[in-house]
């Protein structure tokens, strides 16, 4: 008799706990159902720069994503290939207006704001330029982004950034409000959708286990 | 009643402008061009209120972000498809693409310039984004390891090169990146965006490099200009590309398309 098949292997999340790349990737994982393996790089160490993990992604960033024979860097192109390969609970809406609306969110926080506040480049402004000198330059690249998506959700009547149900949009707010608040000390007062947002977000399961601290290389407390 | 053509708010300078001009001209789609500097001009805001461009104003609806726009663009004008159908080559697609529009392009911006002015000299901010540069042109090198196609990920032109050259074009002729370049590729890049460039090129029969000129500049752009516009070259290992520019050097010129071998 023949023997079942093997049943297909997990993705394989690379993650670092507080990366909110990789923060955005396990919301999406979350929200699909998706049972991942998670392995940990620790940036602090630099493991982002063995020889094995760069040729996952040899920009040196978390989060990678192998699935199968498919292996891909960027949280953006990894998100948008969940959304393909794993259909399950759609983070795009068909309506085209409303998805372009959602890239275009996404797009603010991923290309906008946090690679302008990135570990590079505060270790790099705090080394150059000066002590100190990377928490107005954050605060100030925060403020630029979340001004600009304020400005394109209030008003909105709906529970999340678009509407009644998560979208890519709240995948990509998610992790950059949260850090914003946690490591930035941002008046959220000056945001009040996206502060609304903060709270729903932090009480919905799926983005509550991809939160930093309930990783398994998240520091463990007390 | 004919349908309104849509409106591509941009600068001549942007590279997130270039990739959505490229991205409209291969789809043939007729658009009106409304160049904007959303500093100064304080109308922009009226017509998009979070004042980034390019915004694509299509009837009643404003659209920000080159990746949101060429998306959409992607979605409403079928022909000539810019996303593969495979998921697979899709996410390496999109990888190259985010890699140029999150890991390079935001860096090299006038913000990321202004944090520098004063505490570093023109050339040691002009060797920051030289560096930001050499490590995503590293990196999609890599990615491409092995690849043998005429474009990034297939035969066809796809998102990821649609991203690639502008990047490509602002790194050489902004940064002073020598890539040993083609000249074919030089002529891709003009060929897709002289309809809307307001740039002449010269190619300087002496070397592979072009000399521009500006007939329509700001003055913080003249100002950026005249900083870094210096003889310096940053050589980063693209043996790809270099590659194509050996097989190319003694050819005619002509407008070829290819970016990879």
């Amino acid at each position: 008799m023949a023997s079942a098949e093997a049943p297909a292997a997990r993705p394989i999340l690379y993650s670092y706990w507080r990366s909110s790349c990789s923060h955005r990737v396990r919301i999406a994982l979350n929200l699909k159902g998706i049972d991942y393996e998670y392995r940990a790089v620790n940036l602090l160490k630099g493991e982002q720069s063995d020889p094995e993990f760069m040729k996952l992604n040899p920009m040196k960033f978390v989060p990678a994503l192998v699935d199968g024979d498919a292996v891909i860097g960027d949280s953006y192109a990894i998100a948008l290939y969940l959304e393909d390969k794993y259909p399950q609970r759609p983070l795009l809406p068909q309506d085209l207006k409303k998805k372009a609306l959602n890239i275009q969110i996404a797009s603010i926080v991923c290309s906008g704001i946090q690679p302008l506040h990135n570990l590079t480049l505060v270790r790099f402004i705090e080394q150059k330029v000066g002590t100190g000198e990377s928490i107005p330059w954050v605060q100030q690249q925060i403020d630029r982004g979340f001004t600009a998506v304020e400005n394109m959700i209030k008003g909105c009547a709906g529970k999340f950034a678009m509407g009644d149900e998560v979208q890519l949009a709240d995948v990509f707010l998610a992790p950059q409000i949260f850090a914003a608040v946690t490591r930035y000390q941002t008046d959220m007062s000056n945001y009040p959708t996206l502060a609304r947002l903060h709270g729903q977000y932090m009480t919905h399961p799926a983005f509550e286990a991809a939160l930093p601290d309930r990783q398994p290389d998240a520091p463990s407390s007390g | 009643m004919a349908t309104a053509k849509p409106i591509l708010y941009g600068a001549w300078i942007s590279s997130c402008s270039h990739r959505v001009r490229i991205a409209l001209n291969l789809k043939g789609v007729d658009y009106e061009y409304k160049a904007v500097n959303p500093r100064t001009d304080p109308d922009y805001e009226k017509i998009n209120p979070i004042k980034y461009i390019p915004a694509l104003v299509d009837g009643d609806f404003v659209l920000s972000d080159s990746l949101a726009i060429i998306l959409y663009l992607e979605d409403k004008y079928p022909q000539h498809p810019l996303v593969p159908k495979d998921i697979k080559t899709k996410g390496l697609d999109l990888q190259i693409a985010n890699i140029v529009c999150s890991s390079i392009q935001p860096l090299q911006g006038y913000g990321v310039i202004g944090l520098h002015e004063g505490r570093l000299s023109p050339d040691e901010s002009l060797e920051v984004v030289q560096r930001y540069i050499d490590k995503g042109f590293r990196a999609i090198e890599k990615l491409l390891d092995g690849c043998d196609s005429k474009y990034c990920v297939g035969d066809e032109i796809h998102l990821g090169d649609v991203f690639l050259a502008p990047q490509i074009h602002a790194a050489i002729n902004r940064f002073q990146i020598d890539m040993v370049l083609t000249s074919s590729l030089i002529f891709f890049v003009q060929i897709k965006i002289s309809a809307a460039l307001t740039l002449h090129t010269h190619q300087n029969t002496n070397s592979n490099k072009l000399s521009f000129s500006c007939r329509r500049s700001t003055q913080s752009c003249r100002d950026f200009t005249t900083r870094t516009w210096k003889s310096r070259h940053f050589k980063p290992h693209c043996p790809r590309i270099s590659q194509m520019h050996l097989q190319q050097n003694n050819q005619e010129i002509k407008p070829v398309t290819t970016i990879c071998v």
